[in-house]
C-alpha cells in the first residue's frame, strides 16, 4: 500500500492511502465538516459568507447543494473541496483532519490533498481549445499519475495505462467517437461529458461539481444528471453538486439548502 | 501520451498571429546579433589576409599622413611623396632585415577604362625580389618578367579581365603612348594585386621621369627580430615614415571600433525589444488563461508545474525565433555584407561576415538564456495564480 505523507505543520501529519485515500473501508463517513465558518473582509465590514456549518458527507453519498445567489453554497463547496481553508472549525476526511488544526494549509499541502482525493466539474467546462478530447481528459496526469486499483500504473508503462483508463472512460461517457476532435467541435453537453472524464481520470474519491449544467440547456442538463446518478451508482462515488436547478439538484440523495451561510432545515 | 512540451506547444497556437510576431521579432534580434559576431570574426580575418598578402610586415614610405600611407598600401593610388632609391641599400644593412623590395606607384587618366575613364595604376616592382616576397601569387598564364629593363607587364586578375587582356597582347600606357607586352597574368587571389598592373621598376622609373625615385619599400623581417626596436631606428633615415602592418591593422581597427561599438548598441536595443515582446506575448497569455490556470491547479498542477508550463512556451517561442534568425543571417549574409560595404568607409577584399557553426550556436544559446530570462516574470505569475481566486474571477 503507498502512502503520502502530507505535512499539516511541523508535528503533524496526515497519511494519505493512495489507493484508499486513508478512508479504511469499515468507515462510512467520506466527510465530516464541524463549525466550519469563512469570514470574508471588505474594508471594516465583515462578511461571514459560511456561518458554523456542520454536517457529514458519508462515502458513496450523492449531496446537492442548492440556495440563493450569495447563500454561500461555492464558499462551503470550495471549503470542503480544499480549495479554500476555513476561518475556523474542522473538516475530516475520512479519519484523517485536514482543517482545525489552528494553522491555514499551504497552497502546494491543499494541492496534494486536491489531487489525491477530488475531481471538479464547472459551469465553464474549462477544456483547453488547442488539444483533443483524449489530450483534455489525460491532462491531470501530466501533473500527477495516481495509483489505480483497476489499472496498474507501473513505471514506463503508465502512459498506456493512463490511455487506456481515458479511452475506458470516454467510452462509458459514449465519447468514444469523439477522442481526437477539438473542443470547438463538441456540443456543450459533450464538452461537460469530457470535462467529467477528465474529473475522474485520478479515479477520485470525491467528485465536486459547481453549477455543472448552468451552461447547457435542459435536455443536456437532464442528460448530466443522469450521468452523476450513474456515476454515483455504479462507481459508487461521492458526489458534491452545487446548482439552481431543483431538477438536478432532486436526483440527489439528500438536499442541503443553504441560506445566509446557514444549513437551513 | 501528452505531455507538458505538447500542452505548452498547443498553447502558442493558440494565438497564431500574436505568436508569430513574437517569433519574427526575436529573429530579427538574432539576426542581429548573428551577423554582428560573424561581422567581428569576419572582418579582422580579412583585414589579416590582406595584410597578410602584402607579403611584408614593414613598408616605408616618405614622410606623410598614415592614413594615406595606409590607403596606399591596402588599396593603391598615387605615391604622394617619394623617396630616394640609395635608402634601399642602407636598409638592406639592418640586421633584423631577411628581404627587402622597392616599389614605384604611378597612375594615369585612361580614357578607355570604363564609361567615361578612370584611374589605371602602374606598380614598379624589383624583378630580383619582389616575386620571392609575394609567393602566394599564382600566374593563370605566363610568368614573372626577368629582365628589370624590359617593357613587359604581368596583369592582375581582374586587370586583365578589364583589359581583355592575356599573354602575348600589347598594352599602350595612355598618355606615355608607350606599348608594352603582356607576359603574365596572375589567378585571383582577392586582394588588390588582382586590379594591379605590374611592370619592373626600372621601367616605370624611365616611362614616367622617376630615376632613382620609388615610392615605398616593403620590408620582411626576420621572425626572431624585435619589429620595435628596428622601427625605431628605421625613424632616424630622415623624412621617412614607418608603417608596420601592425600599426596598420590597429589603425583599421581602431576606426572600426566606433562603427563596432554603434552596431553592437543596436543589437542590444534589438535584443531587449525582443525581450519586452516575449514578456509581453507571455504575460498576455497568462493573464488570458488565468482561470485555465487556476483550473489546472485544482486539477493537481504544483506550483512548479505551471511555471514549467508557462517557461517551455517562452523557450519554444525563443528557440523558434533564434532558428529562424540564424537562418537568416547564414542565409543572407552575402545581403548584409553588401549592405555593410556600403556603409564602411574600407572594407577588406574577403568576406566580411564568417558564420559558423560555432557562431550559429553561440546565438542560439544567448536566444534561449534571454527566452529564459524573459519567461521568469510570467511564469512566476503564472505559477502563483491561486485556485480560489480563479473561480471567484468566474464567478465575478
Amino acid at each position: 500500500m503507498t502512502t503520502d505523507q502530507i505535512r499539516i505543520n511541523s508535528t503533524d501529519t496526515i497519511d494519505i492511502k493512495t489507493d484508499a485515500i486513508g478512508i479504511d473501508s469499515a468507515n462510512t463517513i467520506s466527510i465530516n465538516a464541524q463549525n466550519l465558518k469563512k469570514i470574508y473582509r471588505r474594508g471594516s465590514e465583515e462578511i461571514c459568507a459560511v456561518n458554523e456549518v456542520s454536517l457529514e458527507i458519508k462515502k458513496g453519498e450523492y449531496v446537492s447543494f442548492i440556495g440563493p445567489s450569495g447563500s454561500g453554497k461555492t464558499t462551503l463547496i470550495n471549503i470542503l473541496g480544499c480549495l479554500d481553508n476555513p476561518s475556523s472549525g474542522m473538516l475530516s476526511i475520512g479519519q484523517k483532519k485536514v482543517f482545525g488544526e489552528g494553522k491555514p494549509l499551504s497552497e502546494k499541502l491543499l494541492t496534494k490533498i486536491r489531487r489525491e482525493l477530488f475531481g471538479y466539474i464547472f459551469q465553464k467546462f474549462y477544456l483547453i481549445p488547442t488539444l483533443t478530447v483524449i489530450e483534455n481528459v489525460l491532462l491531470p496526469c501530466i501533473f500527477y499519475k495516481k495509483e489505480v486499483a483497476d489499472i496498474k500504473i507501473n513505471g514506463n508503462n503508465s502512459d498506456v495505462a493512463a490511455m487506456q483508463r481515458g479511452a475506458a472512460l470516454l467510452e462509458m461517457l459514449g465519447m468514444e467517437n469523439r477522442m481526437d476532435h477539438l473542443p470547438g467541435q463538441l456540443s456543450g453537453g459533450e464538452m461537460q461529458r469530457v470535462a467529467v472524464a477528465r474529473a475522474l481520470i485520478n479515479k477520485p474519491e470525491i467528485l465536486l461539481a459547481d453549477e455543472p449544467t448552468g451552461n447547457l440547456d435542459s435536455a443536456r442538463s437532464q442528460e448530466i444528471g443522469r450521468l452523476l446518478r450513474e456515476l454515483n451508482r455504479k462507481e459508487q462515488l461521492t458526489i458534491i453538486l452545487v446548482t439552481h436547478n431543483p431538477e438536478l439538484a432532486k436526483s440527489a440523495d439528500r438536499i442541503v439548502e443553504l441560506r445566509d451561510g446557514r444549513v437551513f432545515v | 501520451m501528452i505531455s507538458l512540451y505538447k500542452v505548452s506547444y498547443k498553447n502558442i497556437l493558440r494565438k497564431k498571429t500574436r505568436s508569430a510576431l513574437t517569433i519574427v521579432g526575436i529573429a530579427l534580434s538574432a539576426w542581429v546579433l548573428a551577423s554582428l559576431m560573424g561581422f567581428n570574426k569576419g572582418y579582422e580575418a580579412a583585414l589579416n589576409k590582406d595584410i597578410d598578402n602584402m607579403g611584408f610586415q614593414v613598408m616605408l614610405m616618405a614622410k606623410g599622413c598614415p592614413y594615406e600611407a595606409a590607403t596606399l598600401m591596402l588599396k593603391g593610388g598615387t605615391g604622394l611623396r617619394y623617396l630616394k632609391e640609395s635608402v634601399v641599400a642602407s636598409i638592406l644593412s639592418e640586421p633584423e632585415v631577411e628581404r627587402i623590395t622597392p616599389m614605384l606607384m604611378q597612375a594615369v587618366f585612361d580614357p578607355n577604362k570604363g564609361e567615361s575613364g578612370g584611374i589605371s595604376a602602374y606598380l614598379g616592382v624589383d624583378p630580383a625580389t619582389f616575386p620571392n616576397m609575394k609567393t602566394f601569387l599564382e600566374f593563370k598564364q605566363g610568368k614573372w618578367f626577368t629582365d628589370p629593363q624590359s617593357f613587359e607587364v604581368v596583369m592582375g586578375y581582374e586587370s586583365a579581365e578589364l583589359e581583355q587582356r592575356e599573354v602575348g597582347d600589347k598594352l599602350l600606357i595612355p598618355e606615355k603612348n608607350v606599348e608594352l607586352t603582356v607576359v603574365g597574368v596572375l589567378k585571383r587571389t582577392g586582394t588588390q594585386d588582382d586590379g594591379t598592373i605590374f611592370l619592373p621598376i626600372n621601367t616605370v622609373q624611365k616611362i614616367f621621369g622617376k630615376e632613382g625615385e620609388i615610392t615605398s619599400v616593403g620590408i620582411k623581417v626576420k621572425k626572431e627580430a624585435d619589429i620595435s626596436k628596428f622601427e625605431e631606428r628605421l625613424y632616424t633615415i630622415p623624412d621617412v615614415q614607418v608603417v608596420s602592418l601592425a600599426q596598420v591593422k590597429q589603425t583599421i581597427m581602431n576606426l572600426m571600433s566606433t562603427a563596432k561599438v554603434m552596431v553592437f548598441s543596436i543589437a542590444v536595443v534589438a535584443i531587449l525589444i525582443a525581450m519586452v515582446g516575449v514578456i509581453n506575448t507571455i504575460l498576455m497569455s497568462v493573464f488570458e488563461r488565468f482561470q485555465e490556470i487556476g483550473i489546472l491547479k485544482s486539477m493537481g498542477a504544483m506550483p512548479g508545474d505551471i511555471f514549467k508550463l508557462i517557461w517551455i512556451e517562452t523557450l519554444i517561442l525563443c528557440f523558434l525565433g533564434g532558428v529562424a534568425g540564424s537562418t537568416m543571417a547564414y542565409g543572407l549574409s552575402k545581403v548584409t555584407e553588401i549592405l555593410v560595404r556600403k556603409l564602411l568607409p574600407y572594407a577588406p577584399t574577403g568576406s566580411l561576415i564568417q558564420l559558423d557553426v560555432k557562431l550559429i550556436c553561440i546565438t542560439l544559446i544567448s536566444v534561449l538564456i534571454i527566452g529564459l530570462i524573459s519567461g521568469l516574470y510570467p511564469a512566476w505569475r503564472a505559477a502563483s495564480v491561486r485556485p480560489l481566486e480563479s473561480i471567484r474571477s468566474d464567478i465575478n
